[in-house]
């Protein structure tokens, strides 16, 4: 079948499902009890059709993976020339993507339907997902780059939508709410970010903005190039505040705040969309744009980079002091996009410059599945504790043996153990930040150690320590339904790291030989060990130690598990400053001074009204005076006019 | 096709109201003449595109001219345009809404119906105008059934509300009248003087007439698209209104005005909004954030959606300001799509006062549990006031964005930049507004026992979503038909520059 068909296959069965699910869900019984089904079966299908382009893409296209629209269609042409295309975009990067997208979504898909199967809005649940998914894959093959952005708004609808899912909960809204609103705020940066590329380079379009503004003997190039906003240029700009909007999709620092709340969302939902697709947006768009970045503007990568960096450590710092499960696992899932971020930013174009950027992309497509994985983990465990506290857990390896094992299996792969996924991509981020800047190598090192303590906080508190009495239900481990999304996809974090991703991944589409190199590997390796020994020290038996250390370490640790008070500092931003500074001024000036003034002026007409009826008052006498002086006022301008 | 018949149909509609005998009866002949019209509406569309396959010079089609005033040149002249008849599609759907939503009344339903429809028959006559006497005839016989309907109909403070409508509304009438009169003065150059628009566009006033009567017409027509500062009818006239008549209002009546500033003080006079552009960008950016931070602090459903409505008709100006095609063209679909979705917003808020009898978001709240269907209408016209894509708003601000870009002005793209971040203050107070009323825990016991939408209401929602939708989808079928006619417009400005 043709690519262009398999595309939009692909597209069109999560768009059915979401239109069937959403529009006659709630009015029909069949399909109320069968839209579990449907919705798997139609993510079913949806994967099929991706597995079968991407695998056809990869597999025969040897050497080089070279770039194809696969159709383009005008969808609003504007008067300057300017368009929004619809089309799709087949390279290596979007194919990997479909393949993750449709692969992690349809485990979503499968493991929802024992974890959601008494939730009264099932139907609703699975059209969420549907429009998720759908939106997420336009976003993924995107021709332009406004259609990008559209689908970027609906991606962020969508999890609007499944943060707030139960929505009579107030935390679930307001944490729906906050995800929407940072987002939007970084899309705003996004949006012009978009207008100051395509005005320049004159098209939105992927390939013709790249071909344009990465070419320095192009006229637009030049244009960009000589435009300037407070010294700095129109193509620095543009490319730093459509890196805003990746920000804020991908929680980098500081834009990260709605993250730890979209865990108000059904776990499966935080699986998919935010710890394998949805957050990884940003390091997409990057990737996207990469060449631009790469050739006309290398600073703004350096940028990237310590952004990447700064939010792996931040996050990795937090996430050792939190005591929600899902929390801890946000963190991680922001302290992990950091290394796929500062991995571009280390990175340059073509050949064995591109080491970085096929690294990136390496992690991320490795993390879409232990991190998934992790998630699905967590739901299974919440579903049989029944809480999300780490303290009401302990002990449950005995209970729940599959969850356990896959539990542990993705621990290792994100702690960058052998022979496990990460591994294999966390060493080529750290390998190609070696080469680049040793400063942000010696940092992303020290999260790794980070990485591999709090994961096995997480890991020994929940299996090992002691069991809690509340958590002795009878009730197993879950359906199997539950269960086979766990196995395939530990099989994945176990194998997928050794595929040659450099190989077929890359930024110019020429495979990069894949190297391990074993010296190399040792100390990241070690620190590994360490961070998990050191974990298993501490919390394989409940003890006081911990406690003790969090006591010896003071204010400094509150202020770590208090996220560092960036919550506030954004509260009061918004709340004093834009509420109370602008917003109500605003009420105030409108309903006091501007409506104020017509109402002085009905005031003034109806009181010179009340003057004015005075003169009619019916005395003869006075309408005869007022007679008189007219004649008299009337001939002198007469007699002046004819003098 | 015989354009008269745009204004005979609501005619005929509103004297066979007058011999109703029930509420059913006058109910029925409106919503009978309502989609005729709509239908009319559509056929007017497939008519014009067949029209314009074979003529592609005439900036106007099917015109047709009486004699009216002679001695004065006052001719009844008439004719559309890809403009004019988005309007046309955009005011019959609103009507057939409103009054599948004003399915119960308690009293002087005749009345009501009837006003109804003189009103929309006042918007037609505007919108098929060639002449500016004739226009200005069909805009005052839109304005007086508004005082009545929320004088008599309304709630709140209903008379104050209608009073300071009706006189702020006449006020920008005055102000209209000045231009007009001055236009016609001074349109002797060309022999005879005329009201005709077509004249007046090929032959325009002198640069200093020009320059002295623009702001007349461009501040008039904007008090009735609520430009900063003559916006402050909005929020009253709105919120008091019955919701049939807030429909009409922020859906039509709103949009008389941007036409306005459009079609007659842009097009008749473009050297003075060359010059003038700076100010109305300036008063639109104003507008847009002003309105937008305004919006924040309120705390009824209905003056949310009418300073969100002074926020977004805004952005009409903005795109009129920037006097370029792609900003113009946005302008245009910016009020057919804002038209829509407030027309769709009020209906779903009139349905939950209905029931819940409050509109203040403090008492609402869980709605989505109770009234699925009225509180999803709320949540997509939420989402299509904040731009979602796949609904018209985007579409419509997107193309205003890129348009306004086009300048590399210094000035005009902080402007755009504040416009682009109304979006971002779009979001929170939609968000905060669907978030508290329709999501969240049930506030009130009784909210338990309340029923979802009947089918007229159904009905009306999707009548207007489907437009929202489709344009949403497939922005390409509204840009060509407006693209053509943006053409002969801006054609003139940029001969000026």
């Amino acid at each position: 079948m043709q690519n262009t068909n398999l595309v939009l296959l692909t597209l069109a069965s999560p768009l059915l499902a979401f239109l069937l699910l959403g529009i006659f869900g709630s009015s029909s019984n069949w399909l109320k009890k069968g839209a579990g089904i449907i919705g798997t079966l139609l993510m079913a299908v949806s994967f099929f059709f991706a597995s079968q382009l991407s695998l056809a893409y990869f597999l025969n296209q040897t050497p080089n993976h070279t770039q194809q629209i696969l159709f383009s269609y005008t969808w609003l042409q504007f008067g300057s020339g300017l368009s929004i295309d619809m089309g799709a975009l087949l390279d290596a990067t979007s194919a990997m993507m479909l393949l993750v997208v449709t692969f992690i979504s349809l485990m979503v898909h499968v493991f929802s339907l024992g974890y959601m199967h008494n939730d009264e809005r099932f139907a609703s649940y699975y059209a969420y997902l549907g429009l998720f998914t759908f939106s997420m894959l336009g976003l993924v093959i995107s021709a332009n780059i406004f259609q990008i952005y559209m689908f970027w708004e609906l991606v962020g609808v969508s999890s609007f939508l499944l943060i707030g899912y139960y929505f009579n909960k107030q935390s679930a809204v307001a944490a729906a709410k906050k995800a929407f609103i940072v987002t939007r705020f970084a899309d705003l940066g996004f949006l012009i970010g978009i207008l100051t590329l395509g005005y320049y380079g004159e098209s939105f379009d992927f390939l013709t903005l790249i071909g344009r503004l990465s070419d320095v003997q192009s006229p637009q190039f030049a244009a960009i190039g000589v435009a300037s906003f407070a010294g700095i240029s129109a193509l620095t700009w543009g490319l730093l505040l459509v890196f805003m909007g990746g920000a804020g999709k991908s929680a980098m620092f500081p834009l990260h705040i709605w993250l730890p709340d979209a865990m108000e969302g059904p776990t499966p939902v935080s699986a998919l969309i935010h710890a394998a697709t949805m957050v990884v947006a940003g390091v997409f768009l990057v990737a996207r744009l990469f060449p631009i970045f790469a050739i006309a503007a290398p600073h703004t990568l350096d940028i990237i980079a310590y952004i990447g960096i700064f939010s792996a450590l931040f996050a990795a710092l937090i996430a050792c002091t939190q005591t929600d499960i899902k929390r801890v696992l946000a963190y991680s899932t922001m302290s992990q996009i950091g290394f796929m971020m500062f991995a571009l930013g280390v990175s340059g174009y073509g050949a064995e410059n591109g080491a970085g950027f096929s690294a990136s992309l390496f992690h991320l497509f490795t993390h879409a599945f232990f991190k998934s994985l992790l998630f699905l983990g967590a739901g299974a465990i919440i579903h049989y504790v029944h809480s999300n506290e780490m303290e009401d857990m302990g002990g449950l390896r005995k209970h729940m043996p599959i969850t356990h094992i896959s539990f542990l299996i993705a621990c290792l792969a994100i702690s960058g153990i052998p022979p496990f996924a990460g591994f294999f991509s966390k060493e080529a981020i750290l390998h190609a930040a070696y080469q680049s800047n040793p400063a942000i190598y010696y940092m992303a090192l020290f999260t790794s150690f980070l990485t591999a303590f709090y994961m096995f906080r997480l890991y020994f508190s929940i299996f090992w320590s002691t069991q809690k009495a509340a958590q002795d239900n009878a009730h197993g481990e879950g359906t199997w339904s539950m269960k086979i999304p766990l196995i395939l996809l530990a099989i994945a974090s176990v194998l997928f790291g050794f595929i040659p991703f450099s190989e077929y991944v890359s930024t110019d589409g020429k495979p990069i030989a894949t190297h391990l190199d074993v010296l190399f590997s040792i100390a990241p390796v070690t620190l590994g060990v360490l961070g998990i020994l050191l974990a298993k020290q501490l919390y394989q038996k409940a003890s006081v130690k911990p406690q003790k250390i969090a006591l010896a370490l003071g204010s400094a640790y509150g202020f770590v598990k208090n996220k560092f008070y960036i919550d506030e500092v954004y509260q009061y931003i918004t709340k004093k400053m834009l509420f109370a500074w602008v917003a109500r001024p605003a009420a105030w000036i409108d309903k006091n001074i501007i409506d104020g003034f017509y109402l002085l002026l009905a005031q003034l007409t109806q009181f010179s009204s009340v003057y004015i009826k005075g003169i009619q008052s019916g005395k003869v006498q006075a309408y005869a005076m007022y007679f008189f002086a007219g004649i008299l006022s009337l001939a002198s301008l007469l007699f002046y006019v004819l003098k | 096709m015989n354009l008269l018949l745009l204004i005979i149909i609501p005619f005929l509609t509103a004297v066979v109201i007058l011999t109703a005998k029930d509420f059913k009866q006058s109910r029925s002949i409106a919503l009978v003449g309502a989609s005729i019209q709509l239908v009319l509406a559509f056929f007017l569309l497939n008519q014009y595109q067949a029209a314009k396959a074979l003529v592609q010079t005439e900036a106007f089609v099917f015109e047709q001219s009486f004699e009216w005033f002679p001695s004065l040149g006052i001719q009844f002249l008439i004719g559309v345009d890809g403009i004019s008849i988005a309007m046309i599609l955009l005011t019959a759907l609103v009507v057939v809404a409103g009054i599948l939503v004003s399915f119960t009344m308690e009293e002087l339903h005749k009345e009501f119906f009837f006003l109804l429809i003189l009103l929309s028959l006042g918007a037609y006559g505007f919108f098929i105008s060639l002449d500016i006497f004739t226009l200005f005839f069909f805009l005052e016989v839109a304005v007086i059934p508004k005082f009545l309907l929320i004088g008599i109909w309304g709630s709140g403070a209903k008379q104050k509300s209608a009073m300071k409508l009706a006189l702020m509304l006449m006020g920008g009438s005055a102000l209209i009248m000045v231009g007009l009169i001055g236009l016609y003065y001074f349109s002797n150059e060309t022999g005879n003087r005329s009201f005709n628009m077509l004249v007046l566009a090929q032959y325009p006033i002198s640069y200093a007439a020009q320059l002295v009567f623009f702001p007349f017409l461009f501040a008039g027509f904007g008090v009735f698209t609520a430009l900063f500062p003559f916006h402050t009818w909005v929020p009253d006239g709105h919120s008091s209104a019955p919701t049939a008549a807030s429909m009409f209002l922020a859906g039509i009546s709103m949009k008389l005005g941007g036409y306005g500033c459009l079609r007659v003080a842009t097009y008749l006079m473009p050297d003075a909004a060359v010059h003038y552009a700076p100010i109305i960008i300036t008063l639109a950016s104003i507008a847009i954030i002003y309105g937008a931070f305004a919006t924040l602090m309120q705390t009824d459903l209905k003056y949310i959606n009418a300073y969100s409505s002074i926020s977004h008709c805004g952005f009409v100006i903005l795109g009129i300001g920037m006097l370029n095609k792609t900003a113009i063209v946005g302008a245009v679909m910016q009020m057919v799509s804002h038209g829509l979705m407030t027309a769709l917003f009020f209906a779903a808020i009139g349905m939950m006062y209905q029931r819940t009898h409050t509109r203040l978001v403090s008492q609402l709240g869980g709605l989505l549990k109770v009234m699925p269907f009225i509180s999803s209408v709320f949540v997509i016209a939420g989402l299509c006031s904040l731009g979602l894509p796949g609904f018209s708003g985007f579409v419509s601000e997107m193309t205003v964005f890129v348009g306004a870009w086009q300048n590399p002005n210094f000035w005009y793209r902080l402007a755009t930049i504040l416009a682009c971040a109304s979006i971002v203050v779009t979001a929170v107070y939609i968000l905060r507004a669907a978030g508290s009323s329709v999501m969240g825990p049930i506030t009130q016991k009784n909210f338990l026992h309340l029923t979802d939408a009947q089918w007229n209401e159904k009905l009306a929602a999707i009548v207007l979503l489907s437009g929202i939708v489709i344009i949403g989808i497939a922005p390409f079928l509204l840009t060509d038909l407006l693209s053509s006619s943006t053409d002969v417009l801006v054609e003139k400005i940029i001969n000026t520059f």
